[in-house]
């Protein structure tokens, strides 16, 4: 019996999965009107290449690359185009948009399929890869094609696919891993191959066995990859946590992955790398998992990406009498929004809706007290404590002697503070205040 | 088209979920785990215990609230912590008191050591402690008046007598063990706190029921107490004896005097230890090292007061400079480049 693997600390949340764990992906309705963000992903945003009043078709290219790390966008409907100006995002800024109005024929592009992918040039693999648009699905969204490059110093010999999912409500990746195992292992496979790897691993947590068992059944057959079981704990699906927690290896503070050998891929993005080579198939659509006790009907929905969470929401019933707060994204890290008018765009792995006895306010809060529970469960090993209170007195600089900048904001010190101290607000004060 | 209700979203930074964990929850949860000692500390000292205790708590929240009320502050008198400072410092006091005393001590812990300082988490100092220091400093007399502990819940008149490390420290180990019999039967009153002393520090056996159960929580961890009672015990043995080196009596030292009562409930108070638990153990060791050089060569026959007092100055020192063990200090091996990789 393999000891299940884990990290160093972490928290507990009450997970709420089986709101949606067991209900297979549908697929959303065909949306009257889209509206993608040329910025979806970490880098430049894309350049227009459509103009208003152009007809495109689905699977199109209507935004181009602008730099090396930035990402095509593509039309997920047929239509025409109708505006191309600055639109409400889930970040909440306005960013540059095409609307395109749907002509309710769903009409796609021809796209180029390879049906002996495995055959294949790296170098064109990586073109398919990036031509789709395909960015990393767990929610960073940084341009696969860049990370499946990484420099020639940074050798890599591991690749592990993350379907951890470890954000409370969330069921997307739980799904596709149910549903479509064995794309995703052939998308671990082209992955392995573009980067020259010979061993993958697919860390997937306790609390999935569905997943676990479909997953093990694909990967039996496959020599050099291997299944990992890992501890159902917060934030486990966080690329650092999981190398160490198959792998060992810590990635050094400041550094990435490449630095210890590893490449990481949310299971999402290899399921989108093998349609994308296999098929020809940009990435114009992504799994939802839209629920919380604020949505009348909870549901694992396959959105178009620029669908607007108003239309979403109402294909789930609409919001419950009593929900306050709607959520792109999960609850520990994801983004409150104050309209309902956002599109979904390739980053969205849930839309979460909580209701009144679920909100927890932070506006009154305790200085201190120094209980330590933060330090319990840090997953950098940080002292959030004293970051804090260096931040709330102005003392900006000295955070950097405590690493502020290895916090990535998993909410973990908050959940666990007893003073109910706004700490990821203090350590994102902190890092705007001071240079990296 | 129907009037669709117009839903008023909130807005927050994440997370937003939380655990439950409050600062109520902590006070009251460690007021629940000294309630063995005080219901000792009645057995024992009778309804003088409820008298000294209930001045401390009642002034304490009293001038809590007060002082907040006055000063326009958010009042925090009831989040249970202004009541533990109270219950702390009433059993750390003897049980013969007038009631101005206990009064006294409480508004200093409560107002001077704590509000003036900032509040709750702002205080350098445990604010029963200084409480306690400053009423032996003030009424040195009425604060080292010791009573015999009756057993019954209904006393009306204790003979006074010296505590165990009193006796210790004035007359010897032996004149100790005749005081109560014999070793064992001296083991025994110690532990189960029949012997004169503070109210709630006596009954070891109450205490650790209570240490225990926060133990179990995880409201305090092993970090502190462990290396307090660890160090008091190890040097307790190699120079609690008389003349030679390795012949004293860990055992006696360990369960006399506030040290359980210390080791367990104000040591680890979270505001004035350090947070890092390695900087923990630190802290704990020279808690243990100041206490037995006070024990053993200074002039009070207790010093658990006096070395958790010094060490909570040392708190803040210990917290800025013991680093947390970062995720990624190390370096990392440069991994093979090799093709073929054992597995």
């Amino acid at each position: 019996m393999v000891k299940t693997a884990t990290f160093e600390r972490g928290i507990h949340p009450e997970y709420q999965k089986e709101i949606t764990s067991n209900k297979p992906i549908t697929s959303a309705q065909l949306p009257s009107r889209v509206v993608i963000p040329l910025s979806q992903h970490t880098g430049a945003p894309a350049k227009p290449e459509v103009n208003i009043g152009d007809e495109v078709k689905r699977g199109q290219l209507i935004g181009s690359p602008a730099g090396f790390v930035s990402a095509p966008v593509h039309a997920s409907i047929s239509g025409k185009v109708t505006a191309i100006a600055e639109f409400l995002h889930p970040s909440g800024r306005m960013i540059s948009s095409v609307v395109i109005e749907s002509d309710g024929k769903d009409e796609g592009i021809s796209f180029k399929e390879n049906v002996d992918y495995m055959s294949m040039g790296v170098e064109e693999i990586k073109a398919v890869i990036k031509d789709a648009g395909i960015v990393g699905l767990g929610g960073a969204a940084f341009p696969t094609n860049v990370k499946l490059s990484p420099p020639k110093e940074k050798p890599i010999d591991t690749v592990i696919l993350n379907g951890a999912e470890c954000e409370p409500y969330l069921t997307a990746d739980h799904r596709l891993m149910v549903e479509h195992s064995q794309e995703i292992v052939e998308g671990l496979k082209i992955i392995m191959k573009t980067l020259g790897v010979n061993k993958g691993y697919i860390g997937i947590e306790e609390n999935k066995p569905d997943a676990l068992e479909k997953m093990r059944e694909v990967v039996s057959k496959e020599s050099n990859i291997e299944i990992r079981a890992l501890e159902v704990k917060y934030p486990q699906g966080a690329e650092k946590m999981l190398i160490k927690a198959i792998k060992g290896r810590e990635v050094p503070s400041r550094g990435l992955p490449m630095d210890v050998g590893v490449v990481v891929q949310n299971v999402g993005t290899a399921l989108a790398i093998y349609e994308a080579v296999r098929y020809g198939k940009p990435l114009i659509e992504r799994v939802v998992t839209v629920t919380g006790k604020g949505i009348k009907e909870p549901k694992n929905l396959m959105v178009r990406i620029g669908t607007l969470i108003s239309d979403v929401v109402g294909q789930c019933g609409g919001l419950v009498n009593g929900a306050v707060k709607v959520i792109v994204g999960g609850p520990m890290m994801g983004f409150a929004q104050w309209s309902l008018d956002v599109p979904v765009i390739k980053g969205t792995s849930g839309i979460l809706v909580l209701t009144e006895d679920e909100y927890v306010s932070s506006e009154e809060y305790f200085p201190c007290i120094r209980c330590g529970n933060c330090i319990d469960v840090c997953p950098m090993g940080l002292n959030p404590s004293m970051l804090s209170i260096l931040s709330e007195k102005g003392r900006y600089e000295e955070t950097k002697e405590y690493n502020l900048f290895d916090c990535f904001e998993c909410g973990s010190c908050a959940f666990v503070c007893p003073a109910n101290r706004p700490m990821v607000q203090f350590m994102r004060l902190a890092k705007s205040m001071v240079k990296p | 088209m129907p009037e669709k209700k117009e839903h008023e979203l909130i807005v927050s930074v994440s997370p937003h979920v939380k655990g439950e964990e409050s600062i109520s929850r902590i006070m009251w949860t460690v007021n629940l785990a000294l309630l063995p000692a005080f219901i000792a500390s009645l057995y024992y000292f009778g309804p003088r215990a409820l008298y000294v205790t209930g001045l401390c708590i009642v002034t304490a929240i009293l001038s809590e609230y007060i002082f907040q009320k006055g000063l326009k502050k958010k009042i925090t008198a009831s989040d249970g912590s202004a009541f533990l400072t109270g219950l702390l410092l009433g059993m750390n006091l003897p049980p013969g008191l007038p009631f101005y005393i206990p009064v006294v001590g409480s508004f200093v812990a409560v107002v001077i050591t704590k509000q003036l300082f900032g509040g709750l988490g702002y205080n350098i100092f445990n604010p029963a402690l200084i409480g306690r220091a400053f009423l032996l400093i003030s009424w040195p007399k009425a604060m080292t008046i010791w009573s015999e502990p009756t057993a019954v819940f209904i006393a009306l008149d204790a003979k006074t007598t010296a505590t165990p490390l009193g006796i210790l420290k004035e007359e010897g180990l032996g004149k100790l063990i005749e005081h109560f019999g014999d070793k064992g039967s001296l083991y025994m009153h110690l532990l189960l706190g029949n012997r004169a002393g503070s109210l709630g520090e006596t009954s070891v056996i109450a205490l650790l029921i209570g240490a225990a159960f926060l133990l179990y929580k995880r409201y305090i961890t092993w970090h502190i107490p462990f290396s307090f009672l660890a160090t008091v015990g190890a040097l307790a043995w190699i120079f609690g004896g008389k003349g030679a080196f390795f012949t004293g009596d860990p055992v006696i030292h360990i369960l006399s005097g506030g040290l359980i009562l210390g080791a367990f409930f104000m040591a680890t108070d979270y505001v004035t230890c350090p947070s890092v638990r390695k900087g923990q153990i630190i802290f704990g060791i020279g808690c243990g090292a100041i206490t037995m050089l006070i024990r053993l060569k200074g002039g009070f026959p207790e010093g658990v007061m006096f070395a958790i007092l010094l060490m909570n100055c040392f708190a803040p020192l210990i917290d800025r400079n013991v680093k947390t063990k970062q995720f990624g200090a190390i370096k990392p091996k440069p991994i093979s480049t090799e093709k073929e990789q054992k597995k």
